[in-house]
Order: structure tokens, then sequence, then C-alpha cells
């Protein structure tokens, strides 16, 4: 279907009477909207530099809008969208977006896109807009290598840089997004890709998404997020080769998974956060091949999780490699990296000789009351710590990983 | 006072206990910046050990110091000097070469592996602040000891006692107290009894600069406000004063009262 629609596509622009139509300041077509209304499906409308204060900018026809040295759509504020789009076979690209005026009732985005099909948005610059983009109920998008940025202060008054909602098969490719909301949030949305953005400095999550199935989340870096990144109540999601760095605060996460299942993360590095993973009533997950990095917790389990499986993951220099909850457990670890394993190897095949228990009593302690962190690395923890090591009391005696590895996985520097 | 002061330094330097002691420094701060080039996790490293260690050299040294050089002590207390001034002087000999020996031993690593071009000059300054006033707060404690006992015995056994407590016993019943009263807010509380031991406010200062407070969630936040300003940081410090200024001034009733 989408090729059909593609070549569809590309033989109507080459059989059909096509035309280009110029909108400048000093052209007879001095407006955007004006250009697009005498546009007919198939149409350019080419946008040359300068400064344009239009909104609401309604798009119902198959154009490709393109800007010229990024010519500058300014909203001034008003409480209205730049452009509202209800059609297929779109494309915009090379424009600036700026002042899309902030509403407390209502979704103000540069971008509003509903119910279509086939589009690309692309090489687009939005700056202190209130939503840079948002999508809905539509299908094979792609929205590529766009700038957003903004100056979100709180949560209430501020939107996200790419929000998409109730849609399918969407691309969401090498874009960079700062200072929104969430960097990229995602609900109800199937099938989609979403790779090598980089999202950073958001007040609340870098990407966050939920009830989103079958999607596949890789190459991202995600940094300094207020709460770094949520993903919640989904099935099936792959996630590889992200980067989770420097989310560091008193709420913040690497990487919070809530009610997911069935899902695969492998890869992944997880630097210097307070919390690496925080696991929430997660099952069937598979952990491969992460590096967990001088985070504060490298996982952190609060409820219900089943049938996860660690393996070939290296723990190095967290504060504490694991903070479990429950004293049963039904979770693999399996063939990994600890910084902190202090076993020896007899035959020199590289798999410690000794099982490497990753839950500490005191990370035990420090669950039931938080207050006693104080004591990190007082020599009485180390004690107990040790105590509990040699005899399991408090903490679960089959959690543990048999066949810990003397030697990093694949050691990245 | 200084003539004895002079003497107890000297005394100390002829023992060579100081040597051992700085030498043993200057190995350790070489051997950190050898295997890790980075100076915050070379300031973690140390802070353990300095918090663990210093107070117990400290105590271990003013004990010694003080049944070993009793005779000269009373040697010294036939002579027209004031009771006072010998032991002061003894005291700030013995605490502060002990203190030249941490700080030159940390210190000299420290500047040779180009501590100025980092930004963590203001960390290890707050390393070495409370290291020496660790030094001086033990060793005031273990001169107190010695002074109540005659029998050398009883008296290093209660200053290891008191070095135990500080150390490990005190954290023991802390958390205790905070795994009973989980219900109840905390964070008062152990803000408070971190205030109240000398090696928890010096291991809590350090730790909080280094931005472990994250970890705290919301006693972290309330610890973050207290320690992380500068007023905090003058309290803290002044606690610490408290804690050696406390000791000296029982030495000295002691001292007023005591029949040698």
């Amino acid at each position: 279907m989408k090729n059909f629609l593609f070549f569809f596509f590309i033989s109507l622009t080459f059989f059909a009477q096509t035309k280009t139509i110029t909108v400048c300041p000093s052209c007879t077509i001095k407006t955007i909207k004006k250009g697009v209304l005498s546009a007919n499906d198939g149409d350019t409308v080419l946008v040359k530099k300068g400064v344009y204060k239009e909104h609401l900018i309604q798009l119902s026809k198959s154009i490709a809008i393109v800007g010229e040295n990024y010519p500058i759509i300014d909203a001034l504020g008003n409480k209205e969208s730049i452009f509202a789009i209800k059609a297929d076979n779109f494309s915009i690209s090379g424009f600036k977006f700026i002042n899309v005026g902030m509403s407390f009732t209502k979704e103000i985005a540069g971008i509003f896109v509903t119910n279509s099909k086939n589009f690309v948005l692309e090489n687009n610059i939005f700056q202190d807009d209130f939503y840079a983009f948002i999508i809905q109920s539509s299908k094979y998008g792609v929205i590529k290598d766009n700038k957003i940025t903004g100056h979100a202060v709180n949560e209430t008054s501020s939107g996200n840089g790419v929000h998409v909602w109730k849609s399918s098969h969407i691309r969401i490719e090498g874009n960079t997004i700062s200072g929104m909301r969430d960097g990229i949030y995602l609900e109800f949305v199937q099938k989609s890709h979403i790779f090598n953005n980089t999202s950073k400095n958001n007040v609340r999550y870098g990407l966050h998404f939920m009830f989103s199935h079958h999607n596949e989340y890789y190459q991202n870096e995600f940094k300094k997020n207020g709460a770094g990144v949520a993903v919640m109540f989904s099935k099936h999601i792959k996630m590889h080769n992200n980067t989770f760095h420097f989310n560091w605060g008193t709420a913040s996460y690497g990487l919070l998974l809530k009610e997911i299942n069935d899902a695969d993360i492998f890869d992944n590095i997880f630097e210097q956060n307070t919390i690496g993973i925080n696991i929430d009533g997660c099952n069937r997950i598979h952990y491969k091949n992460n590096h967990f990095i001088r985070n504060g917790w490298a996982l952190k389990f609060t409820g219900g999780c089943y049938s996860n499986v660690f393996e070939f993951n290296n723990f190095m220099h967290n504060a504490f490699d694991l903070s479990y909850n429950s004293r049963l457990n039904n979770n693999k670890f399996e063939a990994n990296y600890w910084s902190e394993y202090t076993g020896y190897d007899l035959n020199k095949d590289g798999i410690g000789d000794v099982p490497f228990r990753p839950v500490k009593l005191f990370s035990y302690v420090v669950n039931q009351t938080p207050e006693t962190l104080v004591l990190l690395r007082s020599l009485f923890v180390d004690i107990i710590n040790f105590s509990e090591k040699v005899s399991p009391v408090f903490t679960p005696d089959n959690l543990k990983d048999n066949t810990p590895l003397m030697n990093p996985v694949n050691p990245i520097e | 006072m200084l003539k004895i002061l002079k003497y107890s330094i000297f005394d100390l330097l002829r023992s060579r206990w100081s040597y051992v002691y700085f030498v043993f420094y200057l190995i350790l701060g070489f051997v950190l910046f050898f295997l890790n080039n980075d100076v915050n996790k070379a300031i973690i490293t140390l802070m353990n050990i300095i918090i663990v260690l210093t107070p117990l050299i400290g105590t271990i040294f003013g004990v010694m110091y003080y049944y070993n050089s009793k005779e000269f002590t009373e040697l010294l207390l036939a002579q027209p000097i004031k009771r006072s001034k010998i032991f002061m002087g003894q005291y700030l000999g013995v605490s502060l070469s002990l203190t030249l020996s941490l700080v030159l031993g940390i210190g000299i690593p420290f500047v040779l592996y180009g501590l100025f071009k980092s930004a963590s000059i203001f960390d290890f300054g707050l390393l070495i602040v409370v290291g020496a006033f660790l030094n001086f707060i033990f060793v005031a404690l273990a001169y107190n000891i010695a002074l109540s006992n005659e029998n050398k015995i009883k008296g290093f056994g209660y200053a290891i006692l008191m070095w135990l407590f500080l150390a490990v016993v005190y954290d023991g019943i802390f958390m205790i107290l905070a795994i009973k009263f989980k219900e109840y807010p905390l964070d008062k509380f152990a803000l408070g009894a971190m205030m109240f031991n000398p090696i928890d406010l010096s291991r809590t200062l350090i730790l909080l600069k280094l931005d472990i407070s994250a970890l705290l969630g919301y006693t972290g936040a309330v610890f973050k406000q207290f320690f992380g300003t500068s007023k905090g940081l003058i309290i803290s410090l002044l606690i610490l004063c408290l804690w050696v200024l406390f000791p000296l001034f029982r030495m000295r009733q002691k001292l007023l009262k005591k029949d040698f």
C-alpha cells in the first residue's frame, strides 16, 4: 500500500499539470495562507526568506510547502496552531516556527495534523512554541531532522516537542528536542520507529509513551531530563542502542518502566542517573548487553516483576547495583559483569566460581527506611553488607548470578 | 607552651611514626591516582579511608603518646610551668604532627597530578579540613581518656571502644532507631543524629558535596537545603570546632584536680 501510494504520488508529479507557487514579501502572493489557497493537489508552494506573521493556515490538499533559507512564521502568541492540517500526501519543510501561544485548555502546535496519511515534516526549526508537533489519528508519517527548542519552566504551562496520539506507522527520526515538557510523547501509537533523536533538558520526560505497542526505539540520546524517560503500559517494545545519561535529581530515572510486558532492551548505556532503570510490574523483559555506569541505583524493582532475564550486562561502579522489594524472586540473572564482584576464577574460563549476590543488605534496609541512606559509605554498612553476603537472611536466597563474568562485556571508553 | 609544642613535634619526628604515617598517605595518594585519573573518584576512596583511619590513628597516637611521655611530663610538672600549658603543648604537638602528615601525604600526589587544574579543588580542600578536624577531635578525646585512667590497658581499651562506638556502633544504633520509627518523619532526626557524631558529620559533609544527595529523595532535599548552603557548612564546621573545644575544656577541668 505504502509503495503503491508512493508511485502514485511520483507519477502525479510527473504527469499531472503541476506548478510551483512562489510566496515572498514582495511577490504578488504575500502570505502562505493565500499560497496554500491557490494551490491544487500536487503543487509546490515555495516560500522565500522573510517573516510571515500568520497562524491557522488550513491545509487539506496534497501539496508540498517548502521554505527557502528558513522563512520565519511568527504566530505572535496567538492561541491557534500555525498549520492545521487534515490531508493526505503532503510535506512541510524548511521553516522556522516561533511564538506559538500557550493555553491551559487547548492544544496548540506549530504543526497540528489530524486524520492524515503519508506526510513528511522535515528540517524545520521550532523556537518557543507551546507544542511543536501534534499528530492525531494519522498514519504513515515521517517527522525528521527538526530542531525544537523551548524554555519550559514548569509542567503545567508547557507543551511537548513531538506529541503523537492514536496513530500508527510514524517515523520520528533525527530530531533534536530541548527545553520542552516531554521531548517526545506517544499515546496509543502502534508500529512506529523512533531513532537517532536527541532529547535533553526537558522539564519532565525525554521520551514518554503510554499504551503504545509494537514500537521500536533506537540510537536515541536522552540527557539531563527532569525525570528521564518513562515507558508505561505497553507491550512488545524494542529499545536498543539508546543512551540515557545524567538524569540526576531526587525524582529522576534513566528509564522508568511501568507495566511493560514482552520487551527487549539491548545495548543501551545508562550512565550517572539517580536510578538507571526503575522497574515496576514488568514481565518477560529481556535485558542484554546494557551498560550501567555510575548510577545511584542501577536497577530498582518496585512491584511484582516476573520472568525477566538479565544477561551479559555490565554493572560498573553503581552505588547500588540492585534494589529488590520482595523476598520472592522469579527473575534470572546470568553471566553479567559486576564491578563489585570479589570472587575468583580458578579454571580461567572467564566465569567466576562463586555466585554473586547483587542485593546488599543495606539496599534492603534503605528500601524499608529511605532515611538510613545517610549511612552510605559508613563502616557499619560495609560490615553488615559483608555479613549478609556470607549468609543471606533478609535478601532473596535465589537472587544471584551463578555465572558472573570476570571481565566486562564489550567495555566502552 | 610553644617550647613544649616544639619539643613534642621533634620528639614525634624522631620516633619516625609520623614519617611512616606520612609515607602511608603519600603511597595511598599516588596509587589511587595511578589506578584512576578521575579526581572525583579518588576523593571518594580517600574519604572512605580518611573517615575510618584518621580517627583510629588519632586515638591510638594520642593515648600512646600520653602514656609514653608520662615520666617526662611528671618531670615537667615539677618545674614552675602551668599544667594547662604543658598539656596543651603536648596535645597540639601530637595533633599538628598528625595533621601535617595527612595534609602533605595526600596533598603532594594531588598537586602533582594536576589538582589545581580540576574543578574539585573545593572538595579536596573540604576533605583536608575535615581530616584535620578529625585528628584534633580524636587526639583530644584520647587525651581525656588517658588522663582519666592511670591503668594503660584500661586506657587503651576505653580509647578503642570510643573509636568503635563513634565509627560503627553509633551508626548501628541510628539504623535500628530509624527502622523502628520508620512510620514517623525522620529527616530532622537523621540530620540531628549526623550532627552529634563527628565521623558521620564529616562523611555527610563530603558526600553531599559530591552530589550523592540526589539518591536521598526527600531526605536528601532536606539535607541539601541544610548542608548545601554556606550557612549549613558554617554550622557544621562550628560543630566540629565544638567537638574540639569541649574535650579540651574537660581536659582542663580534669587537669586542675588531678593528683599526679
